[in-house]
């Protein structure tokens, strides 16, 4: 009787979750596949004519390749900030953990403030401009590896404090510097948590549109996001090369988490509720 | 498993114990760990958060062009409270951020207890919930501004099927930002869920078992052992919840672009706005406004959750 109730329960659950969560992306893919005069009907339907491939080959033809371009800028921004802001996160999260004292306090301090209070806007253009980065690829790189390394250091400093500080004494003693130490002992101990740092960041990073919307904008950088937001008012009634537009830069996000599932849950989880 | 699971580190300093031997004299713990670790990140998290939110409280005083700055006093905080557009954007912020962060927390927790109990196909579950997640706010907000369409969108097919008069879901003015909400709860769920699922994993099988041995009902379960010990978890998705729910901006500017009229703009889309028409310091203003909201939210609310947790 008991495990009948189970299996009455997990079917419903499957028939809401599916139409809740899963019927509108099968609706983005249902119309990135039609004509579009067929698209613009907003039916849930089955399309008369199946022509995903002809309507991204068309997506990709929009506006003299734009969208190429679109994918070289956000795969350029996303790497770089990505990698940068992982080291560096490591690092401060590394010496965070281990040492007490006035200026790791202030780290500390600084940390959690960025994490929580929203950076502004303006101002930061202003700064931007001083240094000359304003509307540049790495000014924008910067912005994101300062926007993202408050939550990863959290992590590795949660991640650090499991790590027992004998290692590192036995490495120092065996003569390592400290570079050596970190990047040879440490590093390669915090992989999990590195896993779950990239993918997590790398989604945010890909996915972001306020910061290049303000930060870098312009058509020669224009990132994935903007052009879809851009896409948008321009192709009105071409719903369907809309459709396949979202279609296309929604699959590097989901390719990543296809592959690191359970290390994001289990990272992010850790993080979470142990940070 | 959530409180003070640190594994216990040697608290007393090494050397204290046994002197290190010559060859290593001047490498105590301190240069070990290098201060100079800290500065790079710290660096640019002084040049690009420090510097700017330090000098946005003085421009936010200013008629202000970026090369150029003239000092107004509160003008900018005067128009922002009196105009009712601008105070608008300010109650919408509250209230989305409470709309959000509430759905985000009530279905969050209902599927983490759905998918941590006997269920079948739990993985599909669990990677159906989490999807949305990683969909731009950019797509989704496209997507269901097609689904919320008055006339045509599917939603309103769906209740036209079962006799019901759906609303115009972003063109009523009563509705849009709840609609919004609603959509950002979709999107954002996936991770409280599995935060709470977390959370939940470490509550221990047995106290569930005695209970039940003892006669408790679910409701008594899920009252006096789930809600108290899933504690430090809720703690973790409020927090987050509330502060994406008060900065957020990609979703509501993609769906309604503040609009209809001025019913769905919130603090961020004002700044971008402001921006946009070259107000620089009264979109600065925002932004203090922004922050000071954020703080005076965020900081009482942690220290509350933390005396709650240290009173259990």
């Amino acid at each position: 009787m008991r495990s009948h109730s189970h299996i009455v329960r997990g079917l419903v659950a499957i028939a809401v979750s599916t139409i809740v969560f899963l019927v509108p992306f099968a609706f983005i893919v249902l119309t990135a596949s039609k004509t579009s005069a067929e698209a613009s009907q907003f039916e849930f339907s089955w399309p008369g004519d199946f022509v995903l491939l002809r309507n991204i080959a068309e997506v990709f033809k929009v506006r003299d390749f734009v969208i190429v371009r679109a994918f070289i800028n956000s795969t350029t921004l996303t790497v770089s900030s990505v990698v940068v802001m992982v080291v560096l996160a490591a690092m401060m999260g590394y010496v965070v953990q281990r040492r007490t004292g006035l200026f790791t306090n202030a780290a500390r301090m600084l940390v959690l403030a960025a994490l929580i209070v929203p950076s502004a806007v303006v101002p930061t253009i202003w700064v931007l401009q001083a240094l000359g980065l304003y509307k540049q690829m790495l000014g924008m790189i910067l912005i994101e590896v300062t926007g993202g390394l408050p939550f990863c250091v959290l992590l590795c400093s949660a991640f650090v404090a499991t790590i027992p500080r004998e290692l590192d004494e036995a490495a120092a003693l065996d003569g390592a510097g400290p570079l050596r130490v970190f990047f040879r002992v440490i590093l390669p101990l915090l992989k999990p948590v590195v896993v779950t740092m990239v993918v997590v960041q790398s989604v945010a990073v890909f996915n972001d549109f306020t910061g290049p919307l303000y930060f870098l904008p312009g058509d020669e950088n224009a990132t994935v996001q903007a052009t879809l937001f851009n896409f948008q008012s321009q192709t009105l009634s071409q719903w369907n090369l809309l459709f396949a537009d979202i279609l296309l830069i929604t699959v590097p996000p989901l390719v990543l988490y296809v592959f690191f599932n359970r290390q994001i849950v289990e990272g992010m989880v850790n993080g979470a509720v142990k940070g | 498993m959530t409180v003070g699971t640190t594994p216990v580190a040697p608290a007393a300093p090494a050397p204290a114990e046994h002197p290190p031997p010559r060859r290593q004299r001047g490498r105590s713990t301190r240069s070990r760990y290098p201060l100079w670790f800290l500065l790079p990140g710290g660096g640019l998290l002084v040049l690009l958060f420090v510097v700017p939110t330090a000098t946005s409280f003085y421009f936010s005083l200013t008629r202000w062009t970026l090369f150029d700055s003239t000092f107004i006093g509160l003008e900018n905080y005067v128009t922002f409270f009196q105009d009712p557009q601008l105070f608008g954007s300010f109650v919408h912020t509250l209230v989305y951020a409470v709309i959000t962060s509430v759905g985000k927390v009530v279905a969050g927790l209902a599927l983490a207890i759905l998918l941590n109990g006997r269920i079948i196909a739990r993985g599909y579950l669990r990677a159906v919930v989490f999807f949305p997640v990683l969909v731009s706010a950019v797509g989704v907000g496209i997507t269901f501004k097609v689904l919320f369409d008055p006339f045509d969108g599917l939603i309103n097919r769906a209740l036209g099927v079962v006799g019901i008069d759906g609303p115009g879901w972003l063109t009523n003015p009563d509705l849009a930002l709840a609609s919004v909400a609603m959509v950002d709860i979709w999107k954002g769920v996936g991770v409280s869920t599995l935060i709470f699922m977390a959370g939940l994993v470490a509550i221990p099988r047995d106290y569930y078992e005695s209970a039940h041995i003892d006669g408790a009902t679910d409701w008594q379960l899920f009252r006096f052992i789930t809600l108290p010990l899933v504690g430090p978890a809720t703690m973790t998705v409020v927090i987050l919840n509330v502060i994406s729910g008060l900065r957020s901006f990609e979703l509501i500017w993609t769906m309604t672009g503040g609009g209809p009229g001025f019913t769905s703009d919130v603090l961020a889309s004002v700044i971008y706005k402001k921006y946009q028409a070259g107000l620089y310091g009264l979109s600065t203003a925002g932004n203090v406004v922004m922050f000071v909201v954020v703080a005076a939210i965020t900081i009482p609310l942690y220290r509350w959750f933390r005396r709650r947790e240290v009173a259990q």
